[in-house]
């Protein structure tokens, strides 16, 4: 089974219904405990950073989460699931973020329009298993206006927006992407597929 | 680079798409979602539905249509069609649409986008202008819609011209300057705009680039381009013309007449990005 996340910030429906689609067993839940017995987890990006990392606090998900990647369990963030991994953001103020990857989160440029809304180009910079089978430099949908800036190795493809943002991110059991899977076609279907062989 | 969006449109009453579509392989040419998963196959970017349901009693049909469209659909989409309020735009969210676009109810009370982009953040708000040039039927001027069937409509050009913004699916004239209107709903917190030239919608010559430009010139949120795609240069000529951000048609990918990846591959050969 995979837990789905919902820290209470909004629809989670659409990566739901994706797994779903795929045929995978998922369970939208706030409760840690089934996140600690869950085979995988996903944490989509819903809402403003700060809002996010204190529910996770409050609530002891981010607890939950992080025990389940200790236990070497698949960890998906979607989005804002991808920036709350690092050590903190610049989205509203300062924030602290999980801090499991070193880095932080910063606005995009100014001289493009922000948010970035829409179907833009992965720059893959190396193998990944979440990218088996996707030649080349796949499309896929964003919709963000801050991203990650990593200090450590851990990039597995970019985009050009403005500035060669992160825009994938891969260590050890921990994926993290700024787009959505789930509103990419059949590459983002594709993607969450494979998240779906590894927990296999 | 970021990609153009090419977006078919499915106009939906009472649960049905109106406007006959020319698919091959489809079982029902009435079902919403069985259409749009082909779209999604054909390699559509994003998809419009607009509820044209006319009765109010008959309006939750669409909801129940979102619901299923979020199960076999997974590419972003937007409805729209008889929103009224900040509970209709949440219900439709909650379905798993991606975005709400808001017409009539916008300017009757513009507090709405605000409320609603707070709530629910500006980049699933959409709002939907109709716009008609006026002064084309100043005295001795055949109206625009006339002049179409001889041959092309001319661009405006007088200074004293501007564009009306019409509501009520075109049929109210409100007496508000497109251009301006654009700008309030964008400081509202409109995070895109849907701009359909209704001089140009169905006639089949070409998007209207005067008014598209001056509206992606006025924001600095994405357009979408909508009204009078009839040829493949005429995506090319209003992306390149008017630096729309996407571009919307209804008729001619649901009568077959042009296909997405021939649109696409054509927007591709001018060198425009598209997601092919």
């Amino acid at each position: 089974m995979i837990a789905i996340v919902d820290y209470g910030m909004g629809n989670l429906r659409s990566v739901e219904k994706a797994f779903e689609y795929l045929g995978a067993q998922v369970k939208v839940t706030s409760n840690p405990g089934d996140i600690l017995n869950s085979d995988a987890v996903v944490l989509p990006g819903v809402g403003a950073f700060a809002d996010c990392m204190d529910r996770l606090i409050s609530t002891g998900l981010d607890k939950a989460v992080a025990g389940l990647i200790e236990q070497g369990k698949p960890y998906l963030g979607i989005c804002l699931g991808l920036q709350v991994l690092f050590e903190k953001s610049y989205e509203g103020g300062e924030n602290a973020g999980l801090g499991l990857i070193k880095g932080e989160i910063v606005r995009l440029p100014d001289e493009v329009k922000v948010p970035h809304i829409g179907w833009n180009q992965l720059d893959v910079k190396q193998e990944n298993p979440l990218l088996k089978g996707i030649a080349g430099n796949p499309n896929v949908y964003f919709v963000h206006s801050y991203h990650a800036t990593s200090k450590e190795d851990v990039v597995v493809a970019t985009t050009d927006y403005g500035t060669d943002f992160t825009s994938f991110i891969c260590k050890e059991n921990i994926y993290g992407v700024q787009f959505h899977p789930e509103k990419s076609g059949k590459i983002g279907l594709k993607i969450l597929g494979n998240f779906l062989e590894i927990i296999k | 680079m970021l990609a153009k969006r090419i977006i078919p449109c499915l106009d939906v009453d009472k649960g049905r798409v109106v406007k006959g579509i020319n698919f091959v392989d489809i079982r029902d040419a009435g079902d919403p979602v069985e259409l749009a998963s082909v779209y999604d196959k054909e390699g559509a970017d994003e998809l419009v539905f607009l509820d044209i349901t006319a009765s109010h009693e008959e309006r939750n049909i669409m909801l129940d249509v979102a619901s299923k469209v979020a199960e076999q659909v997974f590419i972003p989409y937007t409805i729209g069609g008889g929103i009224r309020g900040v509970e209709d735009v949440r219900k439709m969210l909650a379905t798993g649409c991606d975005k709400v676009a808001i017409n009539t109810a916008a300017i009757k009370d513009p507090s709405i986008i605000t409320e609603c982009a707070r709530k629910f953040g500006s980049q699933c708000i959409v709002v939907a202008i109709d716009a008609k040039a006026e002064g084309w039927r100043e005295e001795g001027l055949p109206p625009r819609r006339k002049l179409a069937e001889h041959g092309g409509i001319p661009q405006r050009q007088d200074p004293e011209d501007w564009y009306q913004v019409y509501i009520n699916g075109g049929r109210t004239p409100t007496g508000l300057d497109a251009i301006e209107w654009a700008k309030k709903v964008v400081s509202f917190g409109a995070g895109e705009i849907l701009l359909t030239s209704m001089d140009r919608d169905g006639t089949k010559d070409g998007y209207e680039l005067e008014l598209t430009k001056q509206v992606t010139r006025a924001v600095n949120v994405p357009v979408i381009a909508s009204g009078g795609a009839g040829t493949l240069e005429h995506f090319s000529e209003v992306v390149k013309e008017s630096d729309a951000d996407a571009v919307l048609a209804a008729s001619l990918f649901h009568y077959g007449e042009l296909s997405i990846r021939q649109v696409k591959e054509a927007m591709r050969d001018k060198g425009i990005a598209v997601r092919l």
